[in-house]
């Protein structure tokens, strides 16, 4: 077996039974029952659910992910004097950590939404946390490795997460307050893909046929991204948001002093 | 079995290890020393590849380090810090191990019965006290027969008798032709166990000397006092070279 995959296997072992982990896959759990339960409709409930799974996904991942990085930095010095490649670990790692934030947050948010039936908009819910999960996992390991230091690491995690959730939509609010004159449609599109988080809610709240709410630009965002072609170009740009600070912080983690 | 050639290394601006040169046979207890900040665990953590030298080239059975693993077959590590997953087993912690060493190596099993490793087998880490995981780190790095052992500190945090079976341990692997290098703040124990005594001071070599000799330089009998009979007078190994 290759050394990634043993030695991922027991970082899954380890993260899957921390109570972290066990909690936030119970709080959703919880959430997600009570919110079907007492809403009685599960389409409802997944556009309830949706704007947990924005905010909450994105948060616990980062923190955690920073959190866990710093608190195995010794295991990984233990490791990297074994004769094990640094790539390896690093995988490992990375791997592990986000596939178990992923399966806690696929059974505390999945679970509820299958028994009470898989409606239209649940899968794209499920697909587009776990992309969020893998997201910004890779970015709380970026600003792991960049910064020495568990306190600056974990404050820039948080302004990642604060930035991408709350100061990127207020800008883009700005931008179209000060250009309101000007056709926006096209450009909402282009500026939807910097933000994971907005290309996730968009994914999701195009299935559930609301963006007749939105007005002119919300046809247009339904015509683009609910066709299949903007389908495949919301998952290229949610899986390059994926893969960039994970191989950025690959790169970092081959160079770094332990 | 180790040459270290014109080692440099800096963190930001800070220059910690200055031009180190030295050579470590085989069969022998190397004690690296010196107060803190002065470079012991870098050198270390450049032999194992954990940090990367600025300048010059190590050697490890004459093999060129340059950013290779292969070569840590041959070393077992015991950090200064015991470092494993809090929600393994202590049973899971030594099958990874095992995986990652690879399954054709023979097991030091007998240390693991005097560390009395067994019976905390079906504890997690998380459940374990201070001691008990030193003892286990301890074990992980004298478990696989290497040929060197490096030990960061390696009695800090263990019970005396612990402490005792460890020290053993050392003499009875150098008796096999083993090289162990170990940092300690220690002196009574470097003392016992030690044959070299490479001393360190901001960030270079302050003397480097077998402990023998070092008692017939300084005139003095024990390992305290040559050593700052060195630092007094002021003999540093470039001044004898």
């Amino acid at each position: 077996m290759n050394t990634a995959l043993k030695i991922f296997k027991y970082v899954l072992y380890d993260v899957l039974r921390s109570k972290m982990i066990i909690i936030y896959t119970l709080l959703l759990l919880i959430i997600s029952f009570g919110i079907i339960f007492i809403g009685k409709d599960v389409t409802k409930a997944v556009l309830s659910l949706l704007n947990i799974v924005l905010l909450v996904v994105p948060l616990v991942s980062i923190i955690f992910g920073t959190i866990h990085f710093y608190s195995s930095r010794e295991f990984m010095e233990m490791l990297l004097a074994m004769p094990v490649k640094r790539k390896n670990i690093f995988w490992a790692e990375y791997a592990g950590l986000s596939l178990a934030l992923a399966a806690g947050f696929s059974v505390g948010t999945g679970l509820p939404l299958l028994i009470y039936g898989g409606i239209s908009g649940a899968f794209q819910l499920i697909v587009s946390g776990v992309m969020l999960t893998f997201i910004f996992t890779a970015l709380a390991f970026l600003s792991s490795v960049k910064n020495k230091d568990k306190a600056r690491g974990i404050g820039l995690s948080l302004v990642i997460w604060f930035y991408l959730s709350v100061i990127f939509d207020a800008l883009v609010l700005l931008l179209y307050y000060l250009f309101s004159s000007y056709p926006l449609e096209k450009a909402t599109i282009i500026i939807s893909g910097l933000n994971p988080v907005d290309l996730a809610r968009m994914l999701i709240l195009l299935q559930l046929d609301v963006s007749a709410l939105m007005g002119y630009t919300g046809a247009t965002l339904q015509k683009f991204f609910g066709s299949d072609y903007g389908m495949v170009f919301s998952v290229i740009l949610l899986l390059f948001w994926a893969i960039v600070p994970t191989v950025l912080s690959l790169r970092i983690f081959n160079r770094k002093d332990f | 079995m180790i040459k270290i050639e014109g080692l440099k290394k800096k963190f930001g601006k800070i220059e910690v290890l200055k031009d180190i040169s030295l050579e470590i046979g085989n069969s022998s207890v190397v004690a690296v020393m010196g107060p803190n900040g002065s470079g012991k665990t870098t050198l270390l953590k450049c032999i194992l590849g954990l940090a990367k030298a600025n300048e010059g080239n190590i050697y490890v059975k004459d093999c060129k380090i340059n950013g290779n693993s292969a070569y840590k077959k041959h070393i077992g590590y015991m950090p200064q810090y015991s470092c494993f997953p809090d929600n393994l087993k202590v049973k899971e912690v030594i099958e990874m191990i095992k995986d990652i060493r690879g399954n054709n190596i023979v097991y030091d099993t007998e240390l693991i019965e005097k560390l009395n490793i067994a019976e905390m087998y079906n504890k997690q880490i998380g459940q374990l006290s201070g001691g008990m995981k030193q003892r286990l780190s301890c074990a992980a790095a004298f478990l696989f027969n290497t040929e060197i052992i490096i030990l960061d500190e390696p009695t800090a945090g263990l019970d005396p008798l612990s402490s005792e079976i460890v020290k053993t341990k050392i003499l009875e692997d150098k008796q096999n032709g083993k090289l162990i290098i170990i940092t300690s703040h220690i002196v009574s124990e470097v003392e016992v166990i030690a044959d070299r005594i490479i001393y360190m001071l901001d960030g270079k070599i302050y003397f480097d000397e077998i402990k023998e000799k070092l008692y017939r330089l300084t005139g003095k009998e024990n390992l305290n006092k040559a050593i700052a009979h060195k630092m007094t007078s002021g003999e540093t190994r470039g001044a004898e070279q």
